[in-house]
């Protein structure tokens, strides 16, 4: 079966990494790598440490059962392979992220799952509210993408290497870097733009309009966390200072409880879920930007557990979609009898998501509790955070775990069913997975937290969890925390019946701010468009050559103008009679009344020039000029007779205007040609092509030697423009000749 | 526009003038000369044999669509640079022969690589002269 032989990839990699996990736990790295752009000190390489082999053994374990899953899932979606595509290159390139062993493969990799997740949340690309959430997700984790490309650089340059290996070792010489700031703000912006912190904690919701196999591995599990794994991966370079305390602190506990409080508003699963997503991202920021030894692994042991009680949630919300038609909460009940491994599923995992006794979230909870309590500065406001959040995702836990499946079903017109074992497993695993690690923290914390928590940190923790703290504040916390939880869980609805009048306009949201940028900045290019692309060539040609000439000119007042001697009027009389020649063809263009005599007087430029090339030694530019000249006639004789008459159309003021222009541009590159001939000539690079051209270009024309070998490049980039430009001639007077269908 | 004098001496000139272009484009190496200007004749004579004969003569004259000679002249130009590629050396390296050819002297990819700008500097002129001179 073809499942079976996708299932094999995922499948296999997690037992690879599996196998790694003892020699990871000792303290070993892997590492491997390839040059790439080796001028450059790019690398291709990978890296296998504590903190990549916890990440990547959730990716490829999620991966495989969110690939079982989708397979009964989406079994009658015509799209299904493209799917199966899809989520395997997502799962390459989140593993490629977290294994980066250098700078560039982490930025190359990270834009590659920015990339998946928009095809994937766009997967349903006939609705338009998945084409509208995948741009917005795209576009905002494409800013931050950008954000984090100029960081990388910034660090890169700062630490002297791209590798990782080089880096996490010299942060104190980053830290104490003049660009510091700007560098953390900007490696910042990639990782809150990717993990849905604020302001742009929008658009993870918004990204549940994908399928949900897709919202539980990518907008749960696993992508969304690359931002925590990025603030991880660069803790022990950039953290530490009283900046990234502030602002992880701050953006964290505001996502914290901004996420939670929007949890508990909403009555669809998915978006309930999306949103403790979003608190629970806000929680490991938060811990993450505390940094001490017990945040640190407070954090490792949160993300875990999030992610394998959130992807349960997830999963088991898409059985009951699929099983009973539905995702409101006011419309759901009683499906415990329906489908009760679902509900066991469900149960297990909600009651780790709030933290209860014997559960992985129970241990994780505490730990978050005792980090707070024993952070640095301003404990007791972050406890406060850390309570207010916990006691929303109680509330939260109770509304996805509980409302569905216990009491009566709310709505008659729904027929729930039993969803077979593809649907039902997947959820099952991960929830009973949470169980297990809660009985059994120790070797879990020995093997997997302590090696991923020692390279955040930077040295290694003494890390051992324990299921029993014995009694202390932290404990009557977490009870107080339950309490809470259930308290608001039963007076939610009430809560919730006041609130409603103001419900629809939702207040004032950041999600406003993104949706004027986008209507504006079109509205800003356009109007700048309509300013510069008149449509009248003139008004080009004097842009062009106004701004060339007004950009030397500006450069060439500003440099000193010392050296400069008036040339003396030497020459023979040949050689001014041509140059009285140019002039006067010049002059006699501009004041003609018949448009054949202009063209004449302005061909009589051209030879003059090339009479001038002759005279002072360059025959194949002269050839080239007469060619030139010559073609050039008879192509204005060509148009000339399709012209209408010669008439004077534009105002005396409008001529002057060209005039002042015109003489500008003369008066800048005589100006221009005149430094150039006082500054007194650097003769290698000429006398270099003179003495090459035989013996290496094998030829004694210097000039055809240039063209054709030692710049063949430019010449071939050259070409190129010709060859563009004339199908550009060719597609504009195309039309106008065609519609005889002789091509 | 006709012109028995134009017509009549356009005939002799045409292909001397195109025996021409291929004497500068061969000699360019050594002498002035090259595929720019070459190509450049090419298009001059073919448009005075348009513009005594006619537009659908002309076409019929050069036997090859324009265009075509556009794009073949950017290949033949970028093959000339890919070539080295195949014995190791760098894009737009020169390579030569070691025995001297008869007209040219020594043979290499320079020629090959004017070749293709004398196509295209032809394929070029022409494309747009053809297209203003249709009726």
């Amino acid at each position: 079966m073809r499942i079976a032989a996708l299932l094999s990839i995922p499948c296999g990699l997690f037992i690879w990494f599996a196998l790694q996990i003892g020699a990871v736990a000792d303290g070993q790295v892997l590492q491997s790598s390839l040059a790439w752009l080796p001028t450059l000190g790019i690398t291709l390489s990978l890296r296998l440490d504590g903190l990549g082999l916890l990440f990547a053994l959730l990716i490829s374990g999620i991966g495989a059962l969110v690939l079982l899953y989708a397979s009964s899932y989406l079994h009658d979606d015509p799209h299904l392979d493209r799917f199966y595509a899809f989520i395997l290159a997502f799962m390459a390139a989140m593993l490629g992220t977290v294994l980066a062993g250098d700078l560039i493969t982490l930025f190359v990799f990270w834009e590659l799952t920015s990339l998946c997740s928009f095809v994937l949340i766009g997967f349903d690309y006939q609705s338009q509210a998945s084409r509208k959430a995948a741009l917005q997700a795209l576009l905002v984790t494409g800013a931050g993408g950008l954000a984090l490309l100029g960081g990388i650089i910034l660090l890169g340059q700062v630490a002297g290497s791209l590798e990782l290996t080089t880096i996490l070792a010299s942060g104190e010489q980053v830290r104490n870097h003049a660009l510091y700031l700007p560098m953390l703000l900007l490696v910042l912006a990639g990782a809150f733009t990717k993990s849905a912190q604020f302001p742009f904690q929008f658009w993870l919701p918004n990204a549940m309009a994908a399928p949900t196999p897709v919202s539980a591995y990518l907008h749960s599990a696993t992508m969304v966390k690359l931002g925590v794994f990025l603030l991880a991966r660069f803790s022990p370079v950039l953290g530490g200072s009283d900046s990234w305390f502030v602002c992880l602190t701050g953006i964290g506990g505001i996502t914290l409880l901004l996420g939670a409080v929007r949890a508990i508003t909403c009555s669809d699963l998915k978006q309930i879920l999306a949103w403790t997503t979003v608190s629970a991202l806000g929680m490991l920021t938060l811990l993450l930007g505390l940094g001490t030894p017990l945040a640190i692994s407070a954090a490792m042991l949160l993300l875990t557990v999030h992610a394998l009680y959130k992807s349960a949630l997830f999963l088991a919300a898409g059985a009951v979609d699929h099983g009973a038609g539905s995702r409101d909460i006011n419309r759901l009940g009683g499906l415990a009898g329906t489908m009760p491994q679902v509900a066991l599923a469900s149960g297990l995992a909600a009651l780790s998501m709030a933290g209860v006794v014997p559960l992985a979230g129970f241990i994780a909870k505490e730990l978050f509790y005792e980090a707070t309590l024993q952070a640095p500065t301003a404990a007791t406001l972050l406890t406060l955070v850390a309570f207010l959040g916990n006691g929303l995702t109680v509330t939260a836990a109770l509304l996805t775990g509980w409302l569905p499946f216990y009491g009566m079903l709310k709505d008659d017109t729904l027929h729930p069913h039993p969803v077979d074992l593809r649907l039902w497993l997947p959820p099952l695993l991960p929830a009973a997975l949470g169980l297990l690690i809660g009985l059994f923290p120790g070797p879990a914390g020995r093997l997997l937290m302590a090696p991923a928590a020692a390279q955040v940190a930077g040295s290694p923790l003494p890390l051992s969890l324990g299921l029993w703290h014995g009694f202390s504040p932290v404990l009557l916390l977490s009870l107080a925390t339950l309490g809470a939880g259930l308290a608001l869980f039963s007076l939610r609805r009430p809560l919730l019946a006041r609130l409603q009048p103001s419900q629809p306009s939702a207040g004032w949201d950041t999600e406003r701010l993104y949706d004027w940028l986008l209507i504006g900045l079109p509205r800003l290019a356009l109007g700048i468009t309509l300013r510069l692309q008149s449509g009248r060539l003139r008004y080009y040609l004097m842009t062009v050559t106004g701004v060339a000439v007004a950009l030397m000119a500006l450069n060439l007042m500003t440099s000193s103008n010392d050296d400069l001697q008036l040339p003396r009027p030497d020459g023979s009389l040949h050689e001014w009679l041509t140059a009285l020649v140019i002039l006067a063809g010049a002059l006699f263009a501009t004041i003609t009344r018949s448009r054949l005599a202009a063209v004449a007087s302005l061909g009589v430029v051209g030879y003059g020039v090339a009479l001038v090339y002759i005279l002072f030694g360059a025959p194949d530019l002269a050839m080239t000029q007469f060619c030139i000249e010559t073609l050039s006639i008879i192509l204005f004789v060509l148009v000339l007779h399709k012209l209408p008459h010669f008439a004077l159309l534009s105002s005396t003021a409008s001529r002057l205007r060209d005039l002042v222009v015109a003489l500008g541009v003369g008066t800048v590159m005589t100006w221009l040609v005149w430094r150039a001939i006082s500054q007194p000539l650097v003769p290698s690079l000429s006398t270099w092509f003179l003495e090459q051209s035989l013996p290496a270009g094998h030829g004694r024309n210097v000039v055809n030697v240039i063209l054709v070998d030692f710049r063949a490049l430019d010449t071939l980039g050259e070409i190129t423009v010709l060859a563009v430009a004339a199908l550009g001639v060719y597609a504009m007077l195309k039309p106008r000749s065609g519609g005889e269908g002789s091509d | 526009m006709h012109s028995v004098i134009l017509a009549t001496a356009i005939r002799l000139l045409l292909p001397l003038m195109l025996l021409f272009s291929l004497f500068l484009l061969l000699r360019g190496h050594n002498e002035p000369g090259g595929g720019f200007v070459g190509g450049l004749v090419v298009a001059a004579a073919f448009a005075l044999y348009t513009l005594a004969h006619g537009e659908k003569e002309g076409r019929r004259m050069l036997r090859v669509d324009p265009l075509r000679l556009v794009a073949s002249g950017l290949l033949v130009a970028l093959v000339s640079g890919l070539l080295p590629l195949l014995v190791g050396l760098p894009f737009l390296t020169a390579l030569w022969s070691s025995v001297p050819a008869p007209v040219i002297g020594h043979a290499g990819t320079p020629l090959l690589f004017d070749l293709g700008v004398y196509l295209l500097v032809a394929g070029m002129s022409l494309l747009i002269i053809f297209t203003l001179m249709e009726e």
